[in-house]
């Protein structure tokens, strides 16, 4: 049985949707420093400046992003971030031509494995980075997505 | 005056001797002419047809005369018209099969060679090319259950029924899902269930937790070997198409699943891996680049007939082969393999146009076309106009069945400009010939073609056409959506597919004056892929319009003006 199906059955669709959105305001409370100037930023530099105290990184191949290369929907579009480096510190997940380009942060700690899985938000095609910062370097890999209004096809 | 059998034979017999079709020197005149007779090769054979979109009877079909390729995609296959395609590819001119692949004198051969496809004579061939390859299986590339007003108007029941009795064994799907996920899944389960017939897709996952929907491929055994079939849906179905009437599938294009599909079906023994892909061909092209271990992709969707396969060299050094296979069920591939010590050693293949007069019809799927289309008869074979022009639509810009549409939507909408897809469907009309309801169909029929008035502004027109012609000129395949420019009318522009997204589109006028970017135009359209929406539907306005004006003279399809295709052998003008 699918997974979806699985939680049609049982009923249980319903509370894991409440679960979720409740789990999406627990961040801001229990992470003491949120960064509101970060995710406030206006720019993919500003950002990154307010989250690592600079934006001078190097593309790496040791990281993996599975993303779609057109968008099916601007609001939810599934992101996947892979890291395969040692002593991984924090993921981040930038939008160049978002409003607030930052969508991301997440700090990995000790004994975890550098992946996540997430839905960001884009209003227009845009690059996508992920940012990681390993043994304290500043690494990222960058894809386009592409956001287009549709029909006409085939 | 169509040509008799024999005539069409004798001109087949001098292509025969000019190299092109495969007739070996037999005894037989009558063999060594006849297209259809050749040696079968190998063990293993495969025949693929695809994008058929329901044209159960025989039809025409103009090829086009723009389909551009830009970036490095220039110069290169499907993007060669006319006579760059005939020299590419060694067809001789004027032959059957320059009338096949290319828009050439295409009334003058229409005439003389007739209409192609048709399920009665595919059947035939099909059948005649299965009982000198025993174990042959057939794959249908999806496009099958849309295009006719009986599939629209039977939920696409005529053509599972004419799929089931042409043998399909293995198909993917595009349009199929336009008629919604439940009534997709229903013949899944019932329909090809019953016969074994397999509905393959490894890029449709569920929106949530991304769990695949279909199987993704099916191992096949053929004379003893194992031939695994992957299917690749249409990538970008809920984008292109209304993503309401899927809203828990995802699709894309997923090449990297793909990959881990291919390397599974290898460990599973499979020794020979074919993809029946609905991507579109440079998206094929491109995947063929980037995922090993694939033998062939057999292809559709953007409606390339390709006369013979592109090698492509994959990330582990081997090669692909890729196939396309044309549209509206005017082509059938044949895939011949010799497979030896788990893998293919060599191959033969061909891309056979179905000739309506040269292949006899097939009684028992003749009789079936007829009981479908009994009921609609009188409705169907409505004559709504005669036409003077020759009617079309496939082309990168309006062809003048579109244009017809762009008019009757003014018209009727009484908006000075108009929006119709870029559909690569939709059959031609020959001079002379009254315009059927039927035709119209063909040009019209889905399940979400309600028209539509919207004001809007010239810069949300200037948009819409750079996000249309970004989807079709991206310098990066996997970028395209696969269908042609949307189909404009009133509106006078140009364009350079050279140039990026935002800066292809420029001069925008409407009766001479420029398009103010600030202004509110009313614009007539349809096929709205946001929203169910109540109305009038396309073919009632367009079959309005044909009776108003009972004759289609001279019709000037409204083209931009083109900037950067010079010397760009995808364009005869």
């Amino acid at each position: 049985m699918k997974r979806r199906e699985f939680l049609r059955k049982v009923g249980f669709a319903g509370v894991i949707a409440a679960a979720v959105s409740a789990g999406l305001s627990l961040p801001k409370r229990a992470w003491a420093a949120w960064n509101q100037q970060a995710f406030r930023s206006k720019t993919t530099s500003e950002a990154l400046n307010q989250v690592h105290g600079s934006e001078s990184m190097i593309d790496s191949d040791k990281i993996f992003m599975k993303a779609p290369d057109i968008a099916e929907n601007g609001a939810v579009v599934p992101i996947t971030i892979q890291a395969d480096l040692p002593n991984v510190e924090s993921i981040s997940l930038l939008v160049d031509e978002n409003p607030n380009p930052l969508a991301a942060h997440y700090q990995v700690g000790k004994g975890l494995r550098p992946y996540v899985s997430t839905r960001i938000k884009m209003g227009k095609t845009s690059a996508v980075h992920a940012v990681v910062k390993a043994d304290g370097h500043l690494m990222k890999a960058t894809k386009e997505i592409k956001v287009t209004i549709g029909g006409c096809g085939g | 005056m169509s040509f008799s059998r024999r005539e069409f034979l004798q001109v087949m017999g001098a292509a025969a001797v000019a190299g092109l079709v495969p007739g070996t020197l037999r005894a037989s005149q009558h063999s060594a002419n006849n297209p259809y007779d050749f040696a079968k090769f190998g063990n293993v054979s495969l025949m693929h047809y695809t994008d058929c979109h329901a044209q159960l009877n025989p039809i025409y079909f103009r090829e086009p005369h723009i389909n551009l390729g830009i970036a490095d995609m220039f110069g290169n296959p499907p993007h060669l018209v006319g006579e760059y395609l005939l020299k590419h590819f060694g067809i001789p001119a004027n032959s059957p099969e320059a009338y096949a692949f290319s828009y050439l004198n295409f009334v003058e051969a229409a005439e003389k060679y007739g209409r192609v496809g048709g399920f009665a004579h595919l059947k035939s061939l099909v059948d005649q090319l299965r009982a000198e390859r025993p174990g042959a299986l057939l794959l249908d590339g999806g496009d099958t259950w849309q295009g006719s007003a009986t599939s629209l108007w039977t939920n696409a029941q005529d053509m599972v029924d004419a799929q089931i009795k042409l043998g399909v064994n293995v198909m993917t799907a595009h349009w199929e899902f336009t008629y919604g996920a439940e009534r997709v899944q229903e013949i899944i389960e019932n329909d090809l269930a019953n016969v074994g017939l397999e509905f393959v897709a490894q890029n449709v996952r569920d929106t949530d937790f991304e769990d695949p929907v279909f199987p993704a491929y099916v191992i096949r055994e053929i004379n003893g070997h194992a031939i695994a079939i992957i299917g690749q849906a249409f990538p970008y179905t809920p984008i292109a198409n209304p993503r309401y009437m899927i809203p828990e599938w995802s699709f894309g294009i997923r090449d990297m699943e793909m990959q881990e599909r291919v390397n599974e079906a290898r460990d599973e023994g499979a020794e020979v891996v074919i993809v029946l892909s609905h991507n579109g061909m440079d998206v094929d092209l491109k995947m063929a680049s980037r995922v090993s271990g694939i033998d062939a992709i057999m292809g559709g969707h953007t409606h390339d007939g390709v006369p013979q396969p592109i090698h492509i060299k994959n990330p582990d050094g081997d090669h692909t082969m890729v196939i396309n296979s044309g549209s509206n069920s005017k082509f059938l591939s044949v895939l011949d393999l010799d497979v030896q010590d788990g893998k293919v050693q060599d191959f033969r293949y061909k891309l056979l146009p179905v000739f309506s007069e040269l292949l006899p019809a097939d009684a028992e799927m003749t009789a079936y076309i007829q009981s479908v289309r009994e009921p609609y008869e009188q409705q169907l074979n409505e004559q709504l106009a005669v036409t003077e022009a020759t009617l079309y639509r496939r082309g990168n810009f309006n062809g003048t069945f579109d244009q017809v549409i762009c008019d009757a939507l003014m018209q009727e909408l009484n908006a000075p400009i108009a929006f119709s897809p870029g559909f690569r469907w939709g059959v031609s009309v020959l001079p002379g010939q009254p315009i059927t309801f039927d035709e119209v169909m063909t040009q019209t029929a889905i399940t979400y073609g309600t028209v539509t008035r919207n004001e809007l502004s010239g810069e949300q027109i200037k948009t819409i056409l750079e996000d249309v012609a970004d989807n079709l000129f991206n310098t990066d395949p996997y970028y395209q959506q696969g269908g042609d420019m949307v189909r404009v009318g009133g509106l006078n522009y140009s364009l350079d597919p050279t140039q990026r997204i935002g800066s292809r589109i420029s001069e925008m006028e409407l009766d001479g004056q420029p398009l103010d970017a600030n202004k509110n135009y009313p614009v007539g359209g349809w096929a709205s892929v946001a929203a169910p929406l109540e109305g009038k539907q396309i073919w009632e306005v367009v079959s309005d319009y044909l009776r108003d004006k009972k004759v289609i003279r001279d019709v000037e399809p409204n083209l931009p003006k083109l900037k950067g295709v010079e010397n760009n052998p995808g364009i005869v003008l």
